[in-house]
């Protein structure tokens, strides 16, 4: 089913194939995923020793939005269904976590869990009746929950502190570490990301992650193999939106303050534009769709306040035509033609 | 119970706001099988578009014209030059080029005209007829009038012209269309046209009552979605019954129900949606959709 006919011809005969375990094979071939994600996460822990604490935030907030991405990946690129309201997410697990340390001064490392949890249960909840027909109708319940989240978090003004927000205490880094505070929530916010990123990869991997690729690609067929519809779509809701909440947890603890017009409609409009242009379906593009959604708004806000939009939607819209699978297809296309290149010689 | 019936007719004027941009939905929806989640934004950018016309000093009823002109066009150009490689593809695909879609329009109405709000002359007088107790407003009255008057040149246009037979053909089946010499491709791009020009119609009327900003339309795209999701998404007729009543029940809720208030009236659309998906998910006048495998 994923394997498209280019890639079937793609193969070289057994006969002609070069040894296994070459350095081009390496590099371009199957076995360069390994050590380029080593790499990555080698990177990653040295970056915040290297750069000004500005950056480090920056880094931090790249990091919360690529596992709400992850999240929405699963959902849009991995089961095929459409969520325009994922900010609505990331707000539960924002305001779960910043209520609980807010009233009850919970320890910061049990909000996460605690906010999952509720991303979770209500994911489950909404996805009952958004699951009863295609994917249209969950992008148009998604889409009514965002914009009638804001005025809902306003209105219980003496628990989520109104159109005021609530500011919270950040997690302080613990003594032995020796890190300031940007660092430690740099480092809390990549061993989230990391965790979230082998979940998601574990739970691919399994039956669930074949069940949701057969819902993506013909629901019918999925259906006359014995895949439970409702079921793994309710799931797949159900889990996106755990992920959600978990990055909205860690947002709180990254910014300390929590306000409704945060988590507006844009907000979720933005995560999907960021993940398709990221790419669809593939495990680098909830972070280049990361970058995307942190960098991009800031870079062309000096052109003019609409630029952001403009870029946004043109762009989506080119990715849409010209590349369906986004940044991460475009690389992997790219590493693929090197490597015929490569071989010609 | 005066004051109930004035809810209601209030009620239906803002309803017949809604019902004008679901039959610009289910329009889209009956030819292309695609729900515009633009299409809200687009009829901002006509209402925009009208705005700059009167502000030129043009008098309202033909800066209206022409907007609706320029609406058609832009809807048929749209189709043509965006949708139209999209035409077949995943239902994903479509629906994430028609967010782009949104995205960029919205942004390109706050690059052009700025996001501050602007004042939209309202083409209605200002008074109100009484009889027996009840207050109608000139403009509400107006708004009935106009929605009712596009509903009868669409059904003229769809039951009694030889291009509305054409349309009605493509939209029950677009091969069959086809070989009896039936330009297919044309008549979704005048499907697009037609649903612009109804969605013109919606902001225009709308905007007098709101302010004229990118983000007008946002709020009244939840309540043509519940619309046109209550009737049924290939019935036209069931968006305008389904229009007024999404108007009627969110104006009860905001006046009757006082936990609700006029805040958090957004979450009526919500339920409705959230309801008819439980209870009839091919709404009330939809047919279900049976799949040939």
């Amino acid at each position: 089913m994923t394997t498209g006919p280019t890639e079937v011809t793609d193969k070289p005969a057994p006969a002609a194939a070069p040894a296994r375990g070459g350095i081009l094979a390496r590099v371009t071939g199957a076995g360069w995923r390994r050590p380029a994600v080593a790499v990555l996460l080698v990177l990653a822990c040295y970056a915040p020793f290297q750069l000004v604490p500005f950056r480090v935030f920056q880094l931090t907030m790249v990091l919360v939005y690529a596992v709400a991405l992850l999240g929405l990946n699963l959902l849009v690129g991995h089961a095929g269904q459409i969520s325009l309201g994922h900010g609505a997410f990331m707000a539960v697990g924002a305001y779960g976590a910043a209520i609980m340390l807010d009233r009850w001064d919970v320890p910061h490392l049990v909000t996460l869990p605690a906010a999952a949890a509720l991303a979770f249960v209500l994911g489950l909840g909404l996805g009952l009746p958004a699951v009863r027909l295609r994917g249209l109708y969950l992008a148009l319940v998604t889409l009514a929950i965002a914009i009638f989240l804001v005025p809902l978090l306003k209105r219980f003004e003496s628990v989520t502190g109104g159109s005021m927000g609530l500011t919270l205490a950040k997690p302080a880094p613990p003594a032995w570490t020796g890190l300031a505070e940007d660092q430690w929530l740099y480092f809390l916010a990549l061993a989230v990301t990391v965790t979230a990123f082998l979940l998601a990869h574990g739970l691919l991997r399994s039956r669930v992650g074949r069940a949701l690729h057969a819902v993506r690609d013909n629901e019918t067929a999925a259906e006359v193999m014995g895949v439970r519809l409702p079921f793994y779509k309710r799931l797949a809701f159900a889990w996106s939106a755990m992920f959600a909440g978990a990055a909205g947890c860690v947002y709180t603890w990254v910014i300390g303050f929590v306000s409704p017009d945060s988590f507006a409609v844009t907000l979720s409009i933005t995560l999907l534009a960021g993940l398709v242009v990221g790419g669809l379906g593939s495990f680098a593009g909830p972070l280049l769709g990361g970058l995307f959604v942190m960098f991009v708004p800031g870079i062309s806000q000096d052109i003019n306040d609409a630029a952001p939009g403009v870029i946004f939607g043109l762009l989506i819209i080119v990715v849409m035509y010209v590349a369906p699978t986004g940044l991460a297809g475009l690389a992997g296309r790219l590493a693929r033609s090197t490597k015929r290149i490569l071989r010609k010689e | 119970m005066a004051g109930f019936l004035q809810q209601i007719i209030e009620g239906l004027g803002a309803g017949a706001i809604y019902a004008s941009l679901a039959l610009a939905l289910v329009l889209i929806y009956q030819f292309t099988g695609i729900v515009n989640f633009a299409q809200g934004e687009m009829a901002m950018f006509s209402t925009y578009i009208a705005w700059q016309f009167t502000a030129g000093g043009m008098p309202f009823w033909l800066a209206l014209v022409l907007t609706l002109a320029v609406s058609f066009a832009g809807g048929m150009l749209i189709e043509r030059v965006l949708i139209r490689p999209v035409e077949g593809a995943h239902e994903l695909t479509v629906v994430i080029v028609s967010v782009g879609l949104f995205i960029f329009v919205n942004a390109a109405a706050g690059w052009i005209w700025t996001f501050l709000i602007k004042d939209f002359p309202n083409p209605f007088p200002g008074g109100a007829i009484e009889a027996g107790g009840l207050t109608v407003g000139f403009s509400t009255l107006g708004i009935l009038l106009v929605v009712g008057a596009v509903m009868g040149l669409l059904y003229l246009l769809f039951q009694h012209t030889k291009i509305g037979l054409g349309m009605r053909a493509v939209a029950t089946n677009p091969e069959s269309a086809r070989l009896v010499g039936i330009r297919v491709g044309w008549t979704l791009a005048l499907g697009w046209g037609l649903a612009a020009t109804v969605g013109a119609v919606s902001g225009i009327l709308v905007a007098p009552l709101l302010f004229l900003e990118p983000n007008m339309m946002s709020g009244v795209l939840i309540y043509a979605f519940a619309a046109a999701t209550l009737g049924g998404f290939d019935s036209p007729a069931g968006a305008v019954a389904g229009g007024l009543i999404v108007g009627v029940a969110e104006t009860l809720a905001g006046a009757y129900a006082g936990f609700i208030g006029s805040d958090l009236k957004i979450g009526v659309p919500l339920v409705i949606i959230l309801g008819v998906l439980l209870v009839r998910p091919q709404g009330l006048f939809g047919r279900a959709a049976v799949e040939r495998v």
